[in-house]
């Protein structure tokens, strides 16, 4: 544990817009309550920052308690920091030390481009997801329980992969800056389970060439997505994605 | 057949190339390894298992070419890989650390790759009956006669030594993109990967030297 306050220099990328080239601008910061989290600390040097007429650092953020997945920048080159499953906004200051220099980069990836400073356009997952379509659901009145019979264990393997909350950490993480761990977490959730499979073959297939011409990188197996998720995504998925991928190209139906 | 293209041109197309041409290139590794090891039996060992391959006459051709194939493949795929992969960050990070996962062998892949693009050139030119003229003599002299010289014995056990590395990221990472990786079998593949690139570089790897000083 450190002292209570201490001082920091942020090396912070600022970039005014998508068109910018954008730069690092360094920024002493002093007095840092160690029992702020990351984004509250952020947000210190912000009101400092507008009160000089300054442009305020912009960030991406909204829950602030770890489930949302809008926040989210590469932290001394970790994606959400230093801190093993843990969001950004979960990183408190108390995991730094007096004097630290911190580099904080937004998500690196052709596929997300950077809108200002921190923050990037990740509508790139968003059409992943739209191009999985739709699971057959029945609307009315609630089904019986156990009327489909899900075995524990796969209940469970399912609810791991749907942990994903898309923040993008995978990508900035992979050294090919590839989307495979969200892209299997979003194939696999549906797809272990019973009413995901009527959809199965194409779900895979729409969201892999999706994801291909959204301009992400190829999966080598480094695992570094892994390590980095902040929801603990196993690459588990990412060999089921790759067989139910198979799987469809080779025997689904043309559609 | 669009199907085909398709599915074979994504990126996990793509990588299911890669990993099954690899597979190939494991068992070819290992039957060249235990080819290899006549050479502890003496020259008469070694030349015979020449002699007797040699004898396959047609179908040595068609492994040979069928190889060639395989490994165009694997070559070229990997390059376009590469070149994706790359393009896929045009900004690259200002500090880089790993979150953990990547190993030397899995972060040195494209490298270690053309590393042995090169070595087997070189190899090929030393060794193969397109290259050398093996009439009048043996394939024992010929291999002895090139590890005289200590350059190529570094080059050799070197090479082998990237091999190793290679195939170390190379072995578990084939089944991984296959779409085998289950909680039952994962842990064994791992080892076995360990084990079988600890064996190619040390199985390979130790043959020049036991010509040059041994032998």
């Amino acid at each position: 544990m450190s002292t209570d306050t201490i001082n920091i220099t942020l090396k912070v990328w600022r970039q005014k817009n998508a068109a910018d080239k954008g730069r690092f601008e360094t920024i002493p910061v002093s007095g840092v309550d160690s029992h702020m989290s990351f984004l509250e600390m952020l947000d210190t040097v912000n009101e400092k920052l507008i009160l000089e007429g300054k442009d305020p650092i912009a960030f991406d953020n909204d829950c602030r308690e770890g489930i949302c997945g809008t926040c989210g920048c590469v932290v001394d080159g970790i994606p959400h920091g230093p801190n093993k499953a843990m969001t950004l906004c979960q990183l408190h200051m108390r995991k730094f030390d007096e004097g630290d220099v911190i580099a904080v980069e937004p998500w690196r990836s052709r596929a997300f481009k950077v809108l200002k400073d921190l923050m990037v356009d990740r509508g790139a997952f968003d059409r992943i997801i739209q191009s999985g379509g739709y699971v057959s659901v029945n609307t009315g009145s609630a089904p019986d329980a156990n009327a489909l019979p899900i075995p524990m264990a796969v209940a469970e393997k399912a609810m791991d992969a749907a942990a994903c909350i898309g923040c993008g950490a995978c990508v900035a993480a992979c050294p090919n800056a590839s989307a495979m761990l969200f892209v299997s977490a979003k194939v696999s959730q549906l797809a272990l389970l019973p009413q995901g499979r009527p959809e199965a073959a194409e779900r895979a297939l729409k969201m892999v060439a999706t994801m291909d011409r959204e301009g992400f990188g190829n999966c080598s197996n480094h695992r570094s997505c892994e390590a980095a998720c902040p929801k603990e995504i196993s690459i588990v998925n990412i060999a089921r994605l790759n067989r139910e991928f198979f799987k469809a190209g080779v025997l689904s139906e043309p559609i | 057949m669009k199907w085909l293209t398709t599915t074979l041109g994504s990126s996990i197309g793509k990588k299911l190339l890669m990993a099954v041409t690899g597979l190939s290139f494991i068992g070819f590794l290992a039957g060249h390894l235990a080819g290899n090891l006549t050479i502890y039996g003496g020259a008469d060992a070694f030349n015979g298992y020449a002699e007797h391959l040699h004898a396959l006459g047609p179908f040595l051709a068609v492994a040979e070419f069928g190889l060639l194939g395989l490994f165009v493949i694997h070559v070229l795929v990997g390059l376009v890989l590469f070149w994706q992969n790359f393009k896929a960050r045009p900004v690259r990070y200002a500090v880089n650390r790993s979150p953990g996962g990547k190993t030397i062998g899995s972060a040195s892949m494209p490298y270690t790759g053309i590393l042995i693009l090169l070595f087997i050139l070189f190899h090929l030119s030393n060794f193969s009956r397109f290259f050398v003229d093996q009439s009048g003599t043996t394939i024992y002299q010929i291999v002895s006669q090139a590890f005289q010289s200590p350059v190529y014995v570094g080059l050799y056990v070197l090479a082998m030594l990237v091999v190793g590395l290679h195939v170390s990221h190379g072995f578990w990472s084939l089944f991984q993109t296959i779409g085998l990786n289950h909680p039952k079998y994962m842990p064994a593949i791992t080892v076995v990967g360990l084990v079988v690139s600890v064996v190619f570089a040390l199985g390979f790897g130790f043959l020049p030297i036991y010509i040059a000083f041994i032998a």
